[in-house]
């Protein structure tokens, strides 16, 4: 029963990662380089939800259903926005210049946004409460306990996993994803918008994360400026150890490092290395496997 | 973001019950006193009550016409709670602002850090709240107006067996701060020297979101009562998850848990839930009503906690032993303030021993209906 909890507690951990990381792994597949700001959109969207909620909630009453809901989407929709402002104004301008320029301007844009937000003015650095969206009840299964913010959570991953794998593979925005991801040139010349596909993609991706950013808010009720630096650290890691530009393998890399994190951290031995445990797995993982667990050199990326 | 304050204060309560020239003693003529604190960032209500106490203090001196003929500066750093700021505030304190004295911090891992470069530089320094044995041994001129981790560790312990009746107890430790590691060991000494049993150690890492692993693991192992030494914004965390695994056992742990954003943060989870501090605001001794009244009168209705309060004696202590000692010189005020002696400062009689520490009474606090509710106090 031990094993079977913490592997519940370890895919509600893990279902927030794989979520992170898909933004990750879109973004890698479409323009070939890390969006190192993806973690602080994650921020942006808890903090959007912290603001957002209580008026939500004055109109839908507290802790309601169509309430939290209300909020998800308005994270979303906000986050989505700031995302697609992000490559338009940082990344489009660079689009033609050496990839490590971009991914310099990334760690540049990150660290513009985890500061301003540091700011009093904006957010403050102090954590805040965030608010309760829906009341939690725990599901007895024998002595298994499951809580409705950890079912949620891997509902919400999976119903967003799928509807990820139905845009990519069955809409026209999604054929046009695949063939800018395979070539970029190519697709121009074949008439794909490359500029409005690659906004897309940020817009998705960022929603995804504004998403994640509400669960492990409501996970941690409490957040701060530079809360997105650690889950987007291990995201990022999860989407490498999936293989990078994969969706399954984003999800697969996310529950895995989920699971490692739990299972360490519940040893009492282990406890104090459940970092170095789980990053020293991947390690061996990518010894093994250079291109991850998913990753096939080159030959279907987004 | 870097905040710093210069705080020249003459309040407006000293400018109405003296004459404006009398208020205008210029730049030199101040005796500067150095404080570095949490104000943003992780701990930010540890250096914000501290920081709001010790001005109190400052204030009310500087209105009762100031120390040795002279008003005090305080100049504050924030240390913004991270790791490696302590050590920027207090060289830039010491060596471009020519502080006295240094005060603060709440934090036993950032006062270590400051700890060495005062003593280096031979300049007094008085953590109002560092409760890790270790701060004072750094050197002669390192002191506390509060308790330590061996009397601290060892009332929990005797709390936990006696007050809680627990015979097994699991303990949750905070692997990055200097503060959760000793006041385990103490704990834990204490506890299995009295016949107690430790049913599991696990560690966190603070700032960690996540406790799911560890806390499975404590709940499997079944114990009276879970000893959490940690800092309120992890405890809160903890507690929550804790909660939604249906842990019962009641969670306790030191004065890391005193702010007021343990109740915001972890709402009905605390509920409860145990920990020991340095002193109540409901004590009820009359040092402490004159002060909570000030506080309150200060700073817009606030009820102060602990840390204001150690804030505001630390300040005290200091300008106690420069009026014994008549001078701000280095070796006599390290003197003066190692010879404090029954001060009655406003979170009880401060003496400092040889170990320059104070020895002081503590409180349990237990939280009752999102509240903090006074239950017991300890004698050293």
């Amino acid at each position: 029963m031990h094993f079977l909890q913490q592997a519940i507690n370890g895919l509600g951990l893990g279902a927030i990662y794989a979520l992170i990381a898909l933004g990750y792994t879109m973004v890698y597949g479409v323009l070939r380089f890390i969006n190192f700001a993806h973690s602080d959109v994650l921020m942006l969207g808890a903090f959007t939800g912290l603001y957002a909620a209580p008026r939500i909630q004055k109109l839908c009453g507290a802790e309601s259903v169509t309430g939290a809901i209300l909020v998800f989407i308005v994270a979303a929709a906000v986050c989505a926005l700031i995302g697609m402002t992000i490559e338009r104004l940082a990344y489009r301008p660079l689009r033609n210049r050496p990839k490590l320029t971009v991914l310099i301007t990334a760690i540049g844009v990150s660290l513009l946004i985890e500061f301003t937000g540091q700011n009093e003015k904006v957010f403050g650095s102090a954590p805040q409460a965030f608010p309760k969206l829906l009341s939690e009840k725990s599901i007895q299964m024998g002595s298994l306990l499951i809580s409705s913010n950890d079912l949620i959570t891997i509902v919400v991953t999976i119903v967003l996993l799928v509807a990820m794998w139905f845009i990519v593979q069955k809409t026209r925005m999604g054929t046009a994803m695949r063939a800018v991801s395979f070539n970029q040139q190519a697709a121009a010349l074949m008439g794909v918008p490359v500029d409005r596909v690659i906004s897309f993609t940020f817009g998705l991706g960022s929603a995804l994360a504004a998403i994640a950013g509400i669960l492990y808010a409501m996970k941690a009720p409490s957040i701060e400026p530079l809360m997105g630096v650690q889950p987007g650290l291990r995201a990022f890691v999860a989407a490498v150890l999936g293989g990078i530009g994969n969706l399954p393998g984003a999800v697969l890399g996310g529950v895995l490092l989920g699971l490692l994190e739990t299972f360490a951290g519940g040893n009492e031995y282990l406890s104090t290395y459940r970092d170095a445990i789980a990053f020293g797995i991947l390690i061996l993982i990518l010894l093994f496997k250079p291109a991850g667990l998913l990753g096939r050199a080159t030959i279907e990326k987004v | 973001m870097k905040f710093s304050t210069r705080l020249l204060i003459a309040s407006s309560a000293f400018a109405a019950a003296f004459s404006l020239t009398h208020c205008k003693s210029g730049g030199g003529d101040t005796i500067k006193i150095g404080e570095f604190a949490s104000l943003t960032g992780k701990e930010a209500t540890f250096g914000t009550s501290s920081h709001e106490g010790t001005l109190l203090a400052i204030e009310e001196l500087n209105a009762a016409g100031g120390v040795l003929g002279k008003k005090l500066e305080l100049l504050t750093e924030d240390d913004q709670t991270k790791a490696g700021e302590p050590a920027n505030a207090v060289n830039k304190l010491i060596s471009k602002d020519g502080v006295v004295a240094i005060l603060g911090e709440v934090a036993s891992s950032r006062s270590l850090e400051a700890a060495p470069i005062c003593q280096q530089n031979k300049i007094p320094m008085i953590s109002p709240a560092s409760t890790n044995p270790s701060v004072t041994k750094v050197g002669d001129h390192i002191f506390r107006v509060c308790f330590t981790d061996t009397f601290q560790g060892a009332a929990l312990a005797n709390f936990a067996s006696g007050t809680l009746k627990a015979k097994k107890v699991a303990i949750l430790t905070d692997v990055k701060s200097d503060y959760s590691k000793g006041l385990a060991k103490n704990f834990k000494e204490k506890f299995t020297a009295g016949g107690g049993q430790i049913g599991s150690e696990l560690d966190f890492n603070g700032g960690d979101k996540d406790f799911k692993g560890q806390l499975t693991s404590i709940k499997d192992n079944a114990p009276d009562a879970i000893f959490l030494p940690g800092y309120y914004n992890d405890v809160a965390l903890i507690c929550i998850q804790a909660k939604q695994l249906g842990i019962t056992a009641p969670i306790f742990g030191g004065d890391g848990w005193e702010s007021e954003s343990l109740l915001t943060i972890g709402k009905d989870a605390m509920n409860g839930n145990y920990f020991s501090t340095h002193c109540a605001v409901d004590q009820g001794t009359p040092e402490m009503a004159k002060f909570v009244e000030a506080y309150k009168k200060r700073f817009n209705g606030k009820t102060p906690d602990a840390m204001a309060v150690l804030g505001y004696d630390s300040a005290l202590v200091l300008a106690d032993a420069m009026k014994r000692s008549g001078t701000t010189e280095s070796a006599a005020l390290r003197k003066a303030v190692a010879e404090t002696k029954d001060f009655a400062g406003a979170s009880g009689k401060i003496t400092l021993n040889e170990d320059r520490d104070a020895l002081k009474a503590l409180v349990f606090i237990k939280i009752e209906n999102g509240a903090f509710k006074y239950t017991a106090t300890v004698n050293p």
